[in-house]
């Protein structure tokens, strides 16, 4: 018998002990990004035309669809935590199976831009385009490094969605045990709202 | 504990449809001829949508306090750090 949201609206201790937990690792992370987040913060406040320039290499629709496709991948979470809680077995799967493509999508589409910079030679170093502002490879230095923090992120996230496919088929996650699909999906929406910073700064500046 | 917790999938649609409306006035402000504003209405667009997914999809909106404040020590620690960074900046001659 599936039980009811009412049955499961309480929070047990477990659960607030696994909040606490993963809360405290979401801080550290918010610092681990943040200390970057600063230095982009101070250099574009000094060379505010590199930032600009910058940007106009972007590829803004790329940047876009993968904040959508992100933005969506969180909806399916979300869901997925839902149904998890509600004794959904199908449901869920399918859920987390959703964030996972989108996932990919989305990781697959960074890798067409970063091949796309490469080929316009615009990584920072001895081979940086020719004949550009040499000061525009402070701004692809801070692109190459959050970016590709960020896309480390996702991997992982994928990984642990992939893990949680595999509990779900074993049979170890239930509407008594939903706790690791909402660490997972607190994970997720965090680097989630990680990018929707790094889209505005790096692909708005200057448009 | 708010008993609408969890979310009912419509809401968790709805507040996807937000955040994809949320995304398109961003991205239109590239329409308009470049301007100072556009900076401020592209990170206002940023924190209102990470604050509406820290409420819906991280389920801020439903824990108790002190689940609240191990979530807002991290911004806490961050503003510290963004502080004792720019006074550094801010000082030099």
């Amino acid at each position: 018998m599936r039980p009811t949201l009412a049955a499961i609206e309480v929070e047990t201790p477990h659960a607030v002990t696994v909040g606490l937990g993963v809360w405290t690792f979401i801080a550290t992370e918010i610092l681990f990004f943040g200390g970057l987040f600063v230095a982009y913060t101070l250099y574009r406040v000094n060379y505010p035309h590199v930032f600009a320039a910058g940007a106009r290499e972007m590829e803004l629709g790329s940047g876009a669809l993968n904040t959508a496709l992100l933005l969506v991948s969180s909806v399916f979470m979300a869901t997925a935590d839902r149904a998890v809680r509600a004794g959904r077995r199908g449901w869920a799967r399918a859920c987390l199976l959703a964030t996972l493509v989108l996932g990919v999508a989305f990781l697959g589409i960074k890798g067409l831009e970063y091949r796309s910079h490469v080929l316009h030679r615009l990584v920072p170093g001895p081979g940086f385009r020719p004949g550009t502002d040499p000061r525009l490879q402070m701004y692809f230095f801070l692109y190459f490094a959050m970016t590709g923090l960020h896309a480390a992120h996702m991997i992982l996230g994928l990984g642990a969605i992939l893990w949680l496919l595999r509990e779900e088929a074993l049979g170890r996650i239930s509407p008594e045990r939903p706790e690791p699909v909402a660490v997972v999906g607190i994970y997720w929406s965090f680097v989630d709202c990680v990018w929707l910073f790094l889209f505005p700064l790096f692909y708005l500046p200057g448009r | 504990m708010n008993s609408r917790w969890p979310l009912p999938v419509a809401d968790l649609i709805v507040a996807g449809a937000v955040l994809l409306a949320l995304l398109g006035v961003s991205v239109s402000t590239t329409a308009l001829p470049p301007a100072p504003w556009h900076t401020a209405v592209a990170l206002g667009v940023a924190a209102a949508q990470v604050s509406l997914v820290a409420a819906c999809f991280m389920k801020l909106r439903f824990r108790r306090g002190l689940i609240r404040v191990f979530a807002g020590a991290g911004l806490f620690w961050l503003c510290l750090l963004a502080s004792l960074i720019s006074a550094d900046y801010l000082t030099r001659r």
